[in-house]
């Protein structure tokens, strides 16, 4: 048991009660020291640093709308359609509800993004901050379920066709595919078992694991510290402290990055609210206006679209044709030659590699292309996992990147965002070819990284980071 | 490295320019009635007479339309021939089954038409707009009616006697090598009761109704939304100086 303080009985009210609560309760008062007043952070942070807070904000919202939304929600193949109208219509303040949370999901998505984008440029995910980073590409994981498992639930056409085109690309996996496509659908076609099971793991299973993983996320990044624009560590043995042991170039959490989260909260709230209530379907990006046609089983829509957030691993999907399977075997085989010719690796294993490279090759010619489509959506995310260990570079942050890695992050972010724009659109030749290109360039920014990141020379890191006085 | 990117962006002029070829007729773009309470109340005048004796509007409660003006007592006097209480839904009797023996499928809902017709192409209420008035008599439909904006429609003309009968004319032009017959204009065969003006001012009011009706808090979100913008702005201010004064002092 920790000490039990004394305090003088003459000391104001609140600092009694104060004293009170902390003998009873010291781990609260110790959180609030370890995570707030006494977490130094750097305090060169910049734009890109808001996006974490206003993540857990967005967060927040989700699970208080959804909260009131699952009061008034029928998760009902009969008449979850008409719950949502119900919401929309007839309880008050219901359509506010509602859009704060469909909004709230594309929101969820473009802080996301844009977090992941910061921890890319800025290293974030290097050592030792690996944990932190395999604790968000969970947590990215988990968001992608939620959000692919609550888009059923309006039960319109695009929640249905939807989830149908994406439950039965599990049916592609060899041998078990079939029986599990099943096990996820719970029935032959999308149905009411369907909504039913989705509806459990929308608002109860997916969010108790994304809220451990945001725990960990945090907890694993307040033991580490965090990274700057700068990538340099503020905490290490080397770095400058005062006299007390205190960082020189951190500054305590709170106050001084709550209220710059404040402000950057009231600006992203704007932002949101205007899409709230100006342009809550945004051009039909954030609501499909095929969704305003209930779920028909009979009636497959023209062109099925998930929402933006998805459309760049569904172009990635799209991507792999028959001719392109043939396209990945010869990158294995190249990969191979290199590896044969080139690799300093004992005989064994290269042997082992061409067996390797020859099992893969016989199952890719006979097996359906739709699974090895599934298998790169899937590998595309997966391979964000392995980051830490594909970065070669000698500097964490971009800002000391040799600039030619510079060109490199801004290709691979168009390439993302025209990936993202193709899977809107109904398929054709010329995007076919376009989005082969891209997953092609995507995956190669990161199996080639451990190689292409040593090319170039790097400028010299500061010893402490660049700040500037406001 | 220019050229990656330029190629790129020549990749997705292209493709846009795919998305851009959608079926049928050119939309017209409807007039925005949203505000117009008289409009409105036309609208749903003209939605409950002629729309609403196949077409439900499942999840419309009529009191509702106390929103674009009407009293309860107006709503019980005038619009209420499918049910005699105002706080029911708009639902039809026909029964589904013998609507699709006589129209090959059961009529849409029109709660949300408005919201699920837009596309790329125009909004939902374009739509509607450009459909009511671009109905045309053909004898090989078993309705004996057509139109340009949804080919082979299952509806008959409803509001034929309002408009009267209109063929389209085409022009022979030719369009990359091949004479191919291009849209005109219209031409009126035999009178209907309103003028081609009347008549679009109706169809104008009725779509403007639709819109409202799909999302029937619009115009009070808009109005909540600017008070809210209001209200953060302000709040932008001051944590905007609350964070200067905190930061002013780190060096």
């Amino acid at each position: 048991m920790a000490e039990f303080k004394e305090i003088s009985p003459n000391a104001p009210a609140s600092a009694q009660l104060g004293n009170w609560l902390e003998n009873r309760f010291p781990s609260a008062f110790d959180a609030y020291r370890v995570h707030l007043s006494e977490y130094y952070a750097p305090k060169n942070f910049n734009f890109f640093y808001i996006f974490g807070g206003l993540s857990i904000l967005v967060l927040v919202i989700q699970i208080v709308t959804g909260i009131f939304l699952v009061m008034h929600y029928k998760p009902d193949a009969a008449l979850a359609f008409g719950s949502v109208e119900y919401i929309m219509r007839d309880v008050p303040w219901g359509w506010l509800i509602r859009y704060m949370h469909s909004t709230g999901a594309s929101a969820f998505f473009v802080v996301v993004y844009l977090h992941m984008f910061r921890g890319l440029i800025y290293g974030s995910y290097r050592k030792p901050r690996e944990l932190v980073w395999l604790f968000g590409c969970a947590i990215f994981l988990c968001l992608m379920a939620e959000a692919f498992m609550g888009y059923l639930l309006p039960w319109g056409q695009m929640s249905y066709w939807g989830a149908q085109v994406i439950v039965n690309l599990f049916a592609a996996v060899p041998f078990i595919g079939p029986d599990l496509a099943l096990l996820i659908r719970g029935d032959y076609v999308v149905g009411d078992a369907t909504l039913n099971r989705f509806f459990a793991f929308h608002v109860i299973a997916v969010p108790l694991v994304l809220l451990g993983l945001v725990v960990a996320h945090l907890l694993a990044l307040h033991d580490v510290g965090s990274n700057n624009p700068d990538g340099v560590e503020i905490k290490g043995p080397n770095a400058p402290k005062d006299a007390k042991g205190k960082p020189l170039d951190g500054i305590p959490f709170h106050p001084y990055y709550t209220v710059h989260d404040i402000f950057a909260v009231s600006m992203f709230l704007m932002v949101f609210t205007a899409i709230i209530f100006f342009a809550p379907e945004f051009g039909g990006y954030f609501l499909e206006y095929n969704n305003f046609i209930p779920a028909d089983p009979l009636k497959t829509p023209l062109h099925i679209a998930p929402v933006w957030y998805f459309t760049p691993y569904y172009s990635m999907l799209r991507a792999i044709t028959p001719e392109m399977v043939y396209v990945l075997i010869a990158c294995i085989w190249l990969a191979v030659f290199l590896a044969v010719t080139r690799g300093k690796l004992a005989a064994l294993f290269k042997v082992v590699a061409l067996v390797a490279a020859a099992a893969v090759t016989a199952m890719m010619l006979s097996t359906d292309a739709k699974f090895w489509g599934v298998v790169i959506m899937g590998g595309a995310v997966v391979i964000l996992f392995f980051l830490p260990w594909l970065d070669n570079c000698e500097v964490k942050s971009i800002r000391y990147r040799p600039d030619w890695h510079k060109y490199m992050y801004g290709i691979f972010v168009i390439n993302f965002g025209v990936l993202g724009y193709l899977g809107v659109l109904p398929p054709s030749l010329i995007g076919e070819r376009v989005s082969q290109v891209g997953t092609l360039f995507y995956f190669g920014f990161f199996l080639l990284m451990p190689w292409w990141s040593k090319i170039g020379q790097s400028k010299p890191v500061p010893s402490r980071v660049v700040f500037a006085a406001h | 490295m220019k050229k990656l990117v330029l190629s790129f962006l020549t990749a997705f002029a292209l493709v846009s320019g795919v998305q851009a070829a959608g079926g049928g007729i050119a939309w017209d773009k409807a007039p925005n009635n949203l505000n117009d309470m008289g409009s409105l109340q036309n609208g749903a005048k003209v939605f409950v007479n002629y729309c609403l004796n196949c077409h439900a509007a499942a999840f419309m409660r009529f009191n509702r339309l106390k929103d674009i003006g009407l009293t309860e007592q107006q709503i019980k006097d005038n619009l209420l021939f499918t049910t005699d209480k105002v706080g029911e839904n708009m639902k039809v009797a026909m029964d589904p089954r013998q609507a699709k023996e006589w129209f090959g499928g059961n009529p849409p809902d029109l709660t949300v038409i408005a919201r699920s017709r837009s596309s790329g192409q125009g909004s939902g209420a374009d739509y509607l707009y450009t459909y009511l008035r671009s109905y045309y008599p053909d004898d090989t439909k078993a309705t004996g009616w057509n139109n340009l904006a949804f080919p082979n429609v299952g509806m008959p003309h409803v509001l034929w006697q309002l408009q009267g009968e209109r063929m389209p004319v085409y022009a022979k032009e030719v369009v990359h090598g091949h004479e191919t017959a291009v849209f005109k204009g219209w031409e009126q065969i035999t009178p209907g009761k309103m003028t081609p003006l009347e008549y679009d001012h109706m169809v104008g009011d009725l779509v403007g109704y639709l819109q409202w009706m799909s999302d029937p808090s619009q115009s009070k979100r808009v109005q909540v939304g600017v008070w809210v913008l209001i209200f953060l702005t302000v709040m932008t201010v001051f944590t905007w100086r609350l964070n200067a004064a905190f930061w002013k002092d780190v060096k």
